[in-house]
């Protein structure tokens, strides 16, 4: 059975069709990639999948769950994690404490056990220090731990967004532009992270990229949006040269 | 090692803190006038460190803490003016019960409004806290615009060891709340709350705990005040008594607890000081207020620090 089964998913916003009768099945462990032109929708899907946005009709069915009406923090702790176009850090929490953050419902100890410094509380605080250090090093931040995140350069928070959205243990990890703003150095080790990460954490991605040499890089299977409607999907290199694609995206 | 050091640092300080007051009581060296300051400042620490959590940790610009502030002061006081218990006993009982009452309607004023954000939420907790005041003045029981009178003094300098009990565990529980996986959520929310909504946090059920909880001690430290006093207005809990504490807290620097207690500290301070100055007091407190937040914000802190870690550096390098 597939890890995701979207089917049918429709939203407007007024008259406008933001994304419309969208079709999408991955399967586990793959790294699948959405694209397509400005304004096509493929923001909007993320925010569909996250409960950012309810659909007007569809289905969205993760690992057998239906998520379709649950809230962004249910879905979760469902499994599927993302990170933003725009970079949304807490900037005034430590890199070390974003990631932390992210681990909130992993390891639970009561209120209680906060005020009056109960055992479960340093027992809990010292593995969340522990797993999140583990997963900084994954992405070289460990160093970074103490320092801010506003004051990271750019290239390590996009890594540090990553950091805090597997945190969560996600089954499946959306992707928002990972590579914007990058340069082509940091984008060649982008790719080689999210290669990394897939393995060796065992999930599936699903990423949008402008990017070509990271979509044609990394992905195994595409689709392509334009206008909120599926334009088409398959194996990334047919995709890539299909001539629908060509003329609405990709440019002769 | 370094967590032990800063737990010792603050026990020290609390210690110190302690012995001075007792000190300077003892021996008499504080007239009357600076006397009868001791419990304010230590009700002010309590407001203020109760309000950073709303506004410092959760971000929302709370105008409504001296509203909740007003109805942990007369749960309390008709608690004590209703019931015999021995006096230590009644204190106590008598701030449970002004905070739980002030909770409570943290709570239900904070389902509602916490729906908004920034200047909305501003606006409608400042209102919040007018009705309050207005409904104080209209009930019977609360004896209307006269207010509560003849409240026995059971927190008054007398009692101070009390207060400043009272005012430590304040402290701590926030500290200690702000420093644990519920603190962290609550600062997430400050941050970036859809980024905190896409981690799992759930964003509403945070705001209302910071909320609830800072009500609960800004009605405890109204408990205290109204003991002290042992009268108590509505009008003692008008807007003015809101902007004062969030004044202390914005001097103290947003969501810094050791802040709120300095400035505190000395903004309760500093009326008294001036009171010489006759007429020329609030002119010259207001001065005093601008110069101590432009020299806040000039980076003067930042530069010593800076200063500092790098003879440090230099030292180790050697």
């Amino acid at each position: 059975m597939a890890l995701l089964e979207v089917k049918n998913l429709s939203i407007a916003f007024g008259g406008l069709k933001a994304v419309d009768d969208f079709n999408v099945t991955i399967e586990k462990g793959q790294l699948y990639g959405l694209i397509g032109p400005n304004g096509a929708g493929k923001t909007t899907v993320f925010n569909l999948l996250t409960g950012v946005y309810q659909p007007d009709s569809g289905s969205i069915v993760l690992d057998g769950q239906d998520l379709v009406g649950k809230a962004p923090a249910e879905i979760c702790k469902c499994g599927i994690a993302r990170t933003f176009q725009n970079i949304r850090l807490f900037k005034k929490l430590s890199v070390r404490d974003n990631v932390k953050v992210a681990l909130h419902n992993d390891m639970e100890y009561s209120l209680a056990a906060s005020i009056l410094r109960l055992p479960s509380y340093f027992r809990h605080e010292k593995a969340m220090n522990e797993r999140a250090m583990e997963i900084l090093k994954v992405f070289d931040l460990d160093s970074y731990a103490d320092t801010s995140a506003a004051n990271l350069p750019y290239g390590k928070q996009r890594k540090l967004e990553i950091a805090r959205a597997l945190a969560t243990e996600p089954k499946l990890l959306l992707l928002d532009e990972p590579a914007a703003g990058m340069n082509p150095n940091e984008t060649a080790e982008l790719m080689s992270t999210i290669k990394l990460i897939r393995d060796k954490f065992d999930i599936t991605i699903l990423l949008i990229e402008h990017d070509m040499k990271l979509v044609s890089g990394i992905c195994e299977r595409l689709s392509v949006l334009n206008f909120g409607t599926e334009l088409c999907s398959g194996d990334t290199s047919a995709v890539l040269n299909d001539p629908k694609v060509i003329t609405a995206y990709l440019g002769e | 090692m370094k967590v032990n050091k800063k737990i010792l640092v603050r026990a020290l300080a609390v210690i110190l803190g302690y012995a001075l007051i007792t000190v300077l009581l003892k021996s008499g060296m504080l007239n009357r006038q600076y006397t009868s300051l001791l419990v304010p400042i230590g009700v002010n620490i309590m407001l203020a460190v109760s309000l950073n959590l709303v506004t410092g940790f959760l971000g929302e610009l709370s105008l409504g803490h001296a509203g909740f502030m007003s109805i942990g002061a007369y749960a309390g006081a008709l608690f004590t003016l209703h019931t015999d218990l021995p006096d230590g006993l009644n204190i106590i009982v008598a701030m449970i019960v002004g905070g739980l009452m002030a909770a409570l309607f943290g709570f239900v004023i904070g389902v509602p409004v916490l729906r908004l954000q920034g200047d909305y939420l501003a606006i409608v907790t400042l209102a919040f806290g007018e009705i309050i005041k207005s409904v104080l003045n209209a009930l019977k029981f609360t004896n209307g615009p006269k207010g509560l009178s003849k409240i026995p003094l059971l927190s008054n300098y007398q009692h101070y060891t009390l207060v400043f009990v009272v005012m430590v565990i304040t402290v701590l529980i926030i500290t200690n709340i702000v420093d644990s996986r519920h603190g962290r959520a609550v600062c997430s929310v400050r941050d970036n709350y859809i980024a905190a909504e896409s981690i799992g946090i759930s964003v509403s059920r945070f705001k209302i705990m910071a909320f609830v909880i800072g009500a609960f001690f800004a009605g405890v430290a109204g408990v205290l005040y109204a003991h002290n006093v042992g009268i108590i207005k509505p009008t003692t809990f008008d807007y003015n008594k809101s902007i004062e504490i969030l004044v202390i807290v914005v001097l103290g620097g947003m969501g810094s607890i050791r802040g709120s207690i300095i400035s505190a500290i000395i903004l309760t301070v500093l009326p008294e000081v001036l009171r010489g100055a006759d007429n020329m007091r609030m002119l010259l407190y207001s001065i005093v207020l601008i110069a101590m937040m432009l020299f806040n914000q000039s980076g003067f802190k930042e530069r010593m620090m800076e200063r500092i870690a790098a003879s440090k550096q230099q030292k180790a390098g050697e």
